[in-house]
């Protein structure tokens, strides 16, 4: 425990750097974000996540952007636990039927102005899936979608990405 | 028990799967089966229907082999395996829910992954439109004056999959959990039927996210036991440093996320830092994080690069020196041990019977690991331990994780010690005469996955079967909450970290 104590106090950190003079870099689009997200809504954005059938994978990468290289909640980013407390909700999968009525009933107890973010192939268009029994497809076709960010998985930073050109959207 | 008789009672069938043959039974030799799995003389290893046939894997107790038996129902019901042996009842009523085989006097005739919403019954076998109903569901009771039910999900508070928990307790503490899943069921055995191999690997590799290396290994041995491909060396070897990549990534997020569910967000950062770098590395030597769709029938798709093979070395170099002070940190932290110790008990008795594999099993003192008992290659080139533990708790299933990372950490060594050079993919093609069968039982991170399939003259998927270890572990997480509180169920689930989506399927 000392030990890394004390180590914390020698060493560089590993948060990814935010102004580094490259548009593309995560850290520039993640000021960006900061800024939009601030002059929008207020001190910060809170994410509720649902998964509403993904294969898992997704929520891999999404957790990946709470460790130290990404830390999301830098930008003003946090994900919470209840749809009450939710600007956006971030969902995945092709909408099982099963799950259809958790997603619309997550989606109602959501106040308004509220956005949606599908994420991930399947929520595309039911990736692997779409043509199954057992789901609905694309989250579009359960409740409205302002923004797709697509891959199988989409890695951290191309979620990061994504919810920064969400951001700069919402105007 | 009269072995020999049953040898001979049972006959090996065309098409033969390989490497274990299927047998034919009658609805006697299925019973005997049922009853050797009661009796603890056999371990289940899964259970899966088809149109009019319903097929059982059991690993032999004395000397580990695999044995594949098949009765065929024409009439639509088979003898319950599960009224003698608990472990195999929610496969029933799995069967049924999709197949239509009902198994006659089961314990449970509850349907399990139909909520009643799909618009068809059993979809995979002459389906019958229904109308979506609204998802009624008889819960078992728990009665008493100050009994009280908390029911949890779907949707979560977390990140994470959706499934429905009902407590029942009195005051803080857990009298009973039932769990009711089937929310991310996603049809594959469905689709998986009538899919090209090419299809069905992708669908394969997909059945559970966190598992996509082990899920695409077992697909692609079962395809290669049945057209008998012969992988390259260097492809084994190249699968085996993804497997580990995953176990080892796959640990340390869990071990992590178990601190962080005891308030210890320290070990949860530290462990994320190594899951990511590990990610980053397999994204930079495989171009994918969860190396996904990298395995594929007859080898691996992408090779290491010489340049990676230091990178690599270097990665485990920094993972060996930081694992130390995780366990340090771990072991000598009390506020952890306070939480961890005693808390989510699993017997032994318990794990053997649910023949559960993984972590969970190894915890409980069950130390089955299909890399050693099926000796698929290279392992058996390969030196390594297995973790093994009694306390059958919490804090038994995080010291069995860090004896995996101490095992996968040595075989990454001596992977890229020793990889052979040459081929990484074997040429093949179809066969265009008869359908084939194949099986494979293989270690992913979670514990073993099985897979069966045949495929057809035409080079299309007939059946795939894929059985999620987390069949036989959920229900002991059922077993494991009694008496804690409900306070500690996040710790015993992340302990557990059962699949949702490879049960749901
Ligand atoms: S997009 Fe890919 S990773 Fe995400 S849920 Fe679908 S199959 Fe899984």
């Amino acid at each position: 425990m000392q030990k890394f104590l004390l180590q914390g106090l020698l060493r560089r950190a590993l948060t990814e750097q935010a102004p580094i003079p490259n548009p593309t870099s995560i850290a520039e689009l993640g000021y960006t974000l900061e800024r939009t997200a601030r002059q929008k809504l207020g001190r910060s954005l809170s994410i509720r996540e649902v998964d509403a059938g993904s294969c898992n994978g997704c929520e891999l990468e999404i957790h990946a952007l709470s460790n130290a290289y990404y830390d999301l909640e830098r930008f003003g980013l946090r994900f919470v636990a209840s749809p009450r407390h939710a600007d956006v909700l971030l969902v995945t999968g092709p909408v099982t039927k099963n799950m259809r009525e958790a997603l619309e009933r997550t989606y109602a107890a959501t106040p308004d102005p509220k956005w949606v973010i599908a994420v991930g192939d399947c929520a595309f268009d039911g990736g692997v899936y779409c043509e199954s029994y057992a789901c609905v497809g694309a989250v579009a076709n359960v409740v409205p979608v302002d923004l797709h960010i697509r891959g199988c998985p989409p890695d951290p930073t191309t979620l990061l990405k994504g919810l920064i050109a969400f951001v700069e959207t919402m105007s | 028990m009269n072995f020999a008789s049953k040898q001979i009672a049972a006959q090996p069938s065309p098409p033969t799967c390989l490497p274990w043959p299927r047998e034919i039974v009658d609805r006697v030799g299925w019973l005997d089966f049922a009853e050797s799995l009661a009796k603890g003389e056999r371990e289940l290893l899964s259970l899966w229907g088809e149109s009019s046939s319903v097929h059982m894997a059991v690993l032999e107790e004395r000397e580990p082999r695999l044995r594949i038996v098949t009765l065929e129902c024409p009439e639509g019901s088979f003898p319950s395996v599960g009224q003698l042996h608990p472990p195999a009842s929610r496969l029933e009523r799995a069967i049924r829910d999709l197949y239509g085989l009902r198994a006659e006097n089961a314990p449970d005739e509850r349907p399990w992954l139909d909520h009643g919403r799909w618009g068809v019954r059993h979809p995979c076998n002459d389906p019958e439109k229904i109308d979506s109903a609204s998802d009624s569901y008889a819960f078992l009771p728990a009665e008493g004056e100050p009994l009280h039910q908390i029911p949890v999900g779907p949707v979560h508070a977390g990140i994470i999959e959706p499934g429905h928990f009902r407590f029942s307790a009195n005051g803080e503490t857990v009298v009973r959990l039932e769990e009711r899943f089937g929310f991310v069921h996603k049809g594959v055995d469905q689709l998986m039927a009538g899919a090209s191999i090419e299809r069905a690997a992708r669908l394969a590799a997909r059945v559970s996210g966190d598992s996509t290396v082990a899920y695409s290994l077992a697909f692609s041995q079962a395809i290669e036991a049945a057209f008998d491909v012969n992988v390259p060396p260097r492809a084994t070897y190249l699968r085996a440093l993804m497997a580990e990549l995953e176990r080892l990534a796959n640990h340390f997020g869990d071990i992590g996320a178990i601190c962080n569910d005891a308030a210890f967000a320290l070990m949860h950062a530290q462990c994320g830092i190594v899951r990511e770098r590990i990610l980053r590395e397999a994204a930079r030597c495989f171009g994918h994080r969860l190396m996904m769709d990298r395995i594929a029938p007859g080898g691996v798709v992408v090779d290491l690069e010489q340049e990676n093979v230091a990178a690599l070395f270097t990665l485990i170099e920094w993972i060996e020196l930081m694992t130390p002070r995780l366990i340090a940190l771990f072991g000598d932290t009390t506020s952890l041990q306070d939480r961890t110790v005693g808390t989510g008990f699993v017997s032994e008795a318990l794990a053997k019977q649910y023949a559960c594999g993984g972590y969970v099993g190894r915890a409980s003192g069950r130390t089955f690991d299909a890399r050693k008992a099926m000796g698929y290659a290279p392992y058996p080139q390969l030196t390594f331990e297995i973790g093994a533990a009694k306390g059958g708790d919490v804090d038994a299933r995080v010291w069995v994780r860090f004896d995996e990372i101490k095992a996968s950490l040595r075989i990454v060594r001596q992977i890229l010690d020793e990889a052979p050079q040459g081929p990484i993919i074997a040429a093949w093609a179809l066969p265009e005469d008869w359908t084939r069968e194949g099986a494979a039982l293989v270690e992913g991170f979670r514990g073993d996955i099985f897979v069966w399939l045949r495929i057809r003259a035409d080079g299309v998927v007939q059946r795939c079967h894929l059985r999620d270890p987390s069949w036989f572990q959920w229900p002991l997480l059922e077993a494991a909450i009694k008496d804690n509180i409900v306070a500690d169920f996040p710790l015993c689930n992340k302990s557990f970290n059962c699949s949702y989506s490879g049960h749901d399927l």
